[in-house]
């Protein structure tokens, strides 16, 4: 089975599983790339996704799990922010994680660090070496300028949705409103500065099989949108679909790629550590 | 006797055209709109079989929403019709229903979520569209400090879900066909919640969401 057999369950009314097997949990990530799921052991898997392009959800995810993030078509962006499960008011702060980091840009080594000097996710495993943390969110007023208007009454639930609706749809789950809507990280995007401080995207910066992994180093809400990244100048709304698949990995040991790849995350991690004494 | 829930078919006297807001809604999208006490607002089912998914907050203080319980209990019956007082978990009048072409409306079936879709369809519809995502964003948009918490019991204008003597819930075709109206007099200032219902695996839209007719008088 590969990933085209794949009914989409936004352009098709999939049928409901048989009486007598009704938890319809198929392992998706057996349509993965198989280089794609390069050092997990599949084994461990407890459960797997495929997002479709222009989707949402949310989980929460415990202290010592871990997604791997599969870009299944090229040019996918999977828009994501994190909320700690324990506290909502900390969560994500981007200028917090890349200041401590010295980076403008996301790969294996950093973390994603809460306005509290905790980590609240690492990078702990990525073939792209470029992630974003800069291009915010598509919103309703730009897609509908740049793609038209496809709505629900004539699309069905092919409808384009933005990644900042998706995004509070799902953030309004955990009781957090457009005032909790914070700065996202786009995985599988890569947008540049150039020398007088202009952005420049990079058109289908992944390729389908590329894969970024996150530990979650807290308990987290996590939320994500595959809608298209806000700079995406492709003229057609056409976004990617996203494989994941999550196991139980266990918390960051003391002799971490991540903690070890700066002294900040380092510390960001032992701050973490002092949640779960 | 006539029970408390038997259908009583009511047309309205008023008219189209003297309406302040008369609106198209298209099919599986929400709306949020201010409804002043003294005001009728009719809802017309366009096309036939299109459940209108509705909630009701007191304007001026949002814990005050539409409780169905309350309602259900003070009139002795589940079903809306014309002369059902729509009432608040403060058990006050929010709206009273003057007219009314379809004849049946429900108190019990809910919104569909997308959550509740994989438990009722399966896992894998969980990215289909809903009204309780509908509701959802609707209110993330208007920012009018209503949220999740007050995503309470919502009344299904057009939609039939009889309950049968052993006990059984059940979900009916609807009694509804196109451009049955219903029409309600708000009691109070309030805040109208609508998702235009986007559910495709049961009939409660006939599998096919149309639009729906918002007036105003």
């Amino acid at each position: 089975m590969n990933l085209q057999d794949l009914p989409d369950p936004l352009t098709s009314v999939l049928p409901n599983p048989p009486r007598a097997e009704p938890v319809d949990t198929p392992e998706l990530w057996r349509r993965f790339p198989a280089a794609s799921l390069a050092g997990v052991d599949t084994s461990r898997l407890m459960w797997s996704e495929v997002l479709p392009g222009g989707a949402h959800w949310s989980w929460r995810m415990p202290r010592g799990s871990a997604i791997r993030f599969v870009a299944l078509q090229a040019g996918a962006n999977l828009s994501l922010v994190l909320y700690s499960a324990l506290e909502k008011l900390e969560r994500y702060n981007m200028p917090d994680s890349l200041k401590a980091q010295h980076t403008a840009h996301y790969t294996r080594g950093h973390v994603l660090m809460s306005d509290m000097g905790r980590s609240m996710a690492s990078f702990t495993a990525d073939s792209l070496g470029w992630h974003d943390p800069l291009g915010a969110l598509l919103d309703n007023e730009a897609m509908t300028r740049r793609y038209g208007d496809k709505r629900y009454e004539h699309a069905r639930n092919a409808m384009h949705r933005s990644g900042k609706d998706g995004l509070l749809i799902e953030i309004g789950k955990y009781g957090l409103g457009k005032r909790d809507l914070i700065a996202p990280v786009n995985l599988f995007s890569q947008v540049t500065v150039d020398a007088q401080g202009r952005f420049g995207f990079t058109p289908e910066h992944a390729r389908a099989g590329d894969f970024v992994e996150l530990r979650f180093d807290m308990d987290v809400i996590l939320a994500v949108s595959s809608a298209p990244h806000a700079l995406d100048p492709r003229p057609a709304y056409a976004p990617g679909k996203v494989g994941l698949a999550a196991w139980r990995c266990g918390a960051a040991p003391a002799n971490d790629y991540c903690r070890a790849f700066r002294p900040e995350n380092a510390r960001a991690l032992h701050n973490t550590d002092m949640l779960y004494l | 006797m006539t029970t408390a829930t038997a259908i009583r078919l009511q047309e309205s006297a008023l008219k189209p055209e003297d309406a302040v807001m008369r609106q198209r809604h298209p099919a599986g999208e929400p709306i949020l709109f201010e409804l002043r006490q003294g005001q009728t607002l009719r809802i017309v089912d366009t096309e036939g079989n299109q459940a209108a998914d509705v909630l009701f907050y007191n304007r001026h203080d949002p814990a005050e929403h539409y409780s169905a319980t309350d309602t259900m209990v003070q009139q002795g019956g589940i079903y809306l019709t014309t002369g059902s007082v729509i009432r608040s978990n403060e058990g006050r009048p929010m709206l009273t229903i003057v007219a009314d072409t379809c004849g049946r409306h429900d108190t019990l079936g809910g919104a569909c979520a997308a959550e509740s879709n994989t438990v009722r369809y399966a896992l894998q519809k969980k990215y289909m569209h809903s009204c309780r995502d509908n509701y959802l964003i609707a209110l993330q948009h208007a920012d009018v400090g209503l949220g999740k918490r007050d995503l309470v019991p919502n009344i299904n204008f057009f939609m039939n879900v009889p309950v049968t003597a052993d006990g059984a819930l059940s979900f009916e075709d609807g009694v509804s066909g196109p451009g049955k109206y219903v029409e309600m007099r708000a009691e109070m200032d309030l805040w109208v919640l609508i998702s235009n219902c986007p559910q495709l695996n049961n009939p409660c839209n006939a599998y096919n969401p149309t639009a729906i007719e918002l007036l105003v008088w």
